[in-house]
């Protein structure tokens, strides 16, 4: 049979590389999601040994000292928090930068800079800044309330040290979507606004808001998703209290178990359901316009 | 002009949150970070000092022991840089393949998308658990080695698929593959697709078109995705751990480690070195791509 359309040179070899690269970026995560599934006598590989929803029942339960619900409400918080203060100042910041903003080269090269920042640096220096103030706070109360002394812990925590951490690693994406949305944004519907006399809230409102409502839930979940996986800045500044991520990477050398798999698949489910929830925002967005 | 002032001072005024944020979180932290490093510290706090020892400590012995080996840090950084190295020739040649498959060879813009967007999901997903998700198959009972032994290739099981410098390899290609894809599609999809046409109509062969007209013009997304890459290399400590085995070590390894012991003033030192040879490398990386330009 003759093909129907010449391809270019080169097309096949690449279409080849491009299935096998596909296939290598899922074909691991689809292995451990079958075998989260394994039987109560299974081990970490294959093959399977019966099919079982054991090892959720066993995640339930808890791991260990571990207490997954709970690292797993933490993460889920810490999440919808970093993704709020991401929507809201880098659209903020967005916005200050259609502006003239004299400074704001600089700003953004600091963005920038935190971006492409070796984590741990980041996080070193977290950790480092609210040990000091920790100390620094105690030095204070013994001087001038001793009685509180003994209540006082650390103010390292997960809504303290590190949504701050988490932060600098979401805020850049932010800010460089909104740089592209504006981008391309055309001013000219702002101009028509303002024109029939809306005031710059009125404009802001109902004319920019409802324009670019798709981008910023993007940004939305781009602030949910980096927070819900993020463990390289966070792992020096969140305190006592874990992350699930972070307790995940602990278990990675104490269990040997497929619970570890259903920890992941569970997990990714909920990586999954969000990026599913955006998706499904901005088609309904798409089609209340039409 | 008042007008302008009060403008760009409104416009300071939405821009504050945000700027408080990177003041209070990266700035600051970083500046401490320098400052404690010349720090001392006892068991249980720290000293305030001005001494260049943390350093000196890190150097121990450097370049060469007394034994006539390599010191301990000039190992780990030659280890860490040996990563680096690796994973970006494999993830440029790989992102670069990826992105120009999509670009110039996938036809239609909601095609495109649809594949740009299969390539860039698991980036949403936890790095953690797709470095695990390597375990059931590479492991000493995994199925590579099923397949192996099975088909009477070898006869033990491969030790080396796994926690190893292998896997490290192999598991950053994974991870961070998309951040070359993207900014090199990126730069591919603002060619002039008349440039590509020019070039055939010359004569150009097709691997003389990707060669003298698409790379050059992807200098910038090269650039940007090469930084990323090495960054995430350079610093990383979770894949080398979970890919190691913890047995390998890196450079942001040793820093976390000392971090976890509450050597706050070594891992501080550690760092600022770390960050002058990161700051070196993308200085280095945007200068030779400028000089070839030029030459």
């Amino acid at each position: 049979m003759a093909p129907t359309r010449k391809r270019a040179p080169g097309f096949w070899p690449l279409a080849l590389l491009f299935t096998a690269f596909v296939l290598f970026l899922y074909g691991p995560m689809l292995a451990i999601f079958v075998l989260s599934f394994q039987g109560p006598e299974g081990g970490l590989t294959f093959p399977m040994r019966g099919a079982s929803l054991h090892w959720f029942a066993k995640l339930w339960e808890g791991i260990g000292v571990i207490d997954i619900g709970a690292a797993f409400r933490r993460s889920l918080a810490l999440g919808a928090v970093v993704m709020g203060l991401t929507v809201a100042l880098a659209l903020l910041a967005g916005l200050a930068y259609r502006k003239r903003l004299p400074g704001g080269t600089a700003l953004f090269y600091v963005v920038v800079a935190s971006l492409i920042m070796p984590s741990i640096i980041v996080s070193l220096g977290v950790g480092l800044m609210f040990r000091l103030l920790d100390t620094g706070l105690k030095a204070l109360l013994e001087a001038h309330a001793p009685e509180l002394l003994e209540a006082f812990t650390t103010t390292m925590g997960l809504f303290t040290s590190g949504l701050g951490a988490q932060l600098t690693w979401t805020l850049p994406f932010g800010l460089l979507i909104m740089f592209a949305v504006f981008n391309r944004f055309n001013p000219a519907y702002e101009e028509a606004a303002r024109d029939l006399g809306a005031s710059p809230w009125q404009s802001f409102r109902h004319v920019l808001l409802p324009l670019i409502g798709p981008s910023l839930v993007g940004v939305g979940m781009f602030g949910f998703t980096l927070s819900w996986d993020e463990i390289a800045r966070s792992s020096q500044a969140m305190g006592d209290l874990n992350t699930l991520p972070l307790e995940l990477q602990g278990l990675t050398t104490t269990v040997t178990t497929p619970v570890i798999y259903a920890l992941g698949t569970v997990t990714t489910v909920v990586s999954f359901a969000v990026m599913g929830a955006t998706l499904a925002i901005l088609w309904l967005w798409q089609r209340r316009r039409q | 002009m008042s007008n302008s002032r009060t403008s760009a001072a409104f416009a300071w005024l939405q821009a504050a949150p945000l700027t408080a944020v990177f003041a209070l979180f990266f700035v600051l932290p970083l500046a401490l970070v320098v400052m404690v490093s010349f720090w001392q510290a006892s068991e249980y706090e720290l000293l305030p000092a001005f001494t260049a020892q943390n350093y000196l400590d890190v150097f121990t012995g450097c370049p060469v022991t007394a034994d006539g080996d390599l010191c301990v840090t000039a190992k780990t950084y030659l280890s860490t840089l040996k990563f680096g190295v690796l994973t970006w020739l494999i993830t440029a040649l790989l992102g670069f393949a990826i992105a120009y498959f999509l670009a110039f060879h996938v036809q239609g813009t909601l095609m495109q998308t649809v594949l740009f967007i299969v390539c860039t999901v698991p980036f949403w997903t936890s790095n953690v658990i797709r470095m695990i998700s390597w375990v059931p198959l590479l492991g000493r009972n995994g199925l590579v080695n099923q397949l192996l032994v099975g088909s009477g290739l070898v006869a033990e099981p491969v030790e080396w698929l796994l926690f190893s410098d292998f896997s490290v390899v192999l598991a950053f290609v994974h991870l961070y593959t998309m951040f070359m894809i993207v900014p090199i599609f990126n730069s591919m999809m603002r060619i002039d697709r008349s440039l590509i046409e020019a070039a055939r109509d010359n004569g150009a062969t097709p691997w003389q078109t990707v060669l003298h007209v698409v790379l050059p013009l992807c200098r910038t997304g090269l650039i940007i995705g090469s930084i990323f890459v090495l960054a995430l290399v350079m610093g990383d400590f979770v894949t080398v751990g979970v890919m190691g085995g913890q047995q390998i070590a890196s450079v942001g390894k040793v820093i976390q480690v000392q971090t976890s012991y509450l050597q706050f003033p070594m891992a501080a030192a550690n760092a600022v070195i770390l960050l002058a040879v990161v700051l070196l490398m993308i200085v280095a990386l945007m200068r030779l791509v400028n000089l070839r330009k030029e030459l």
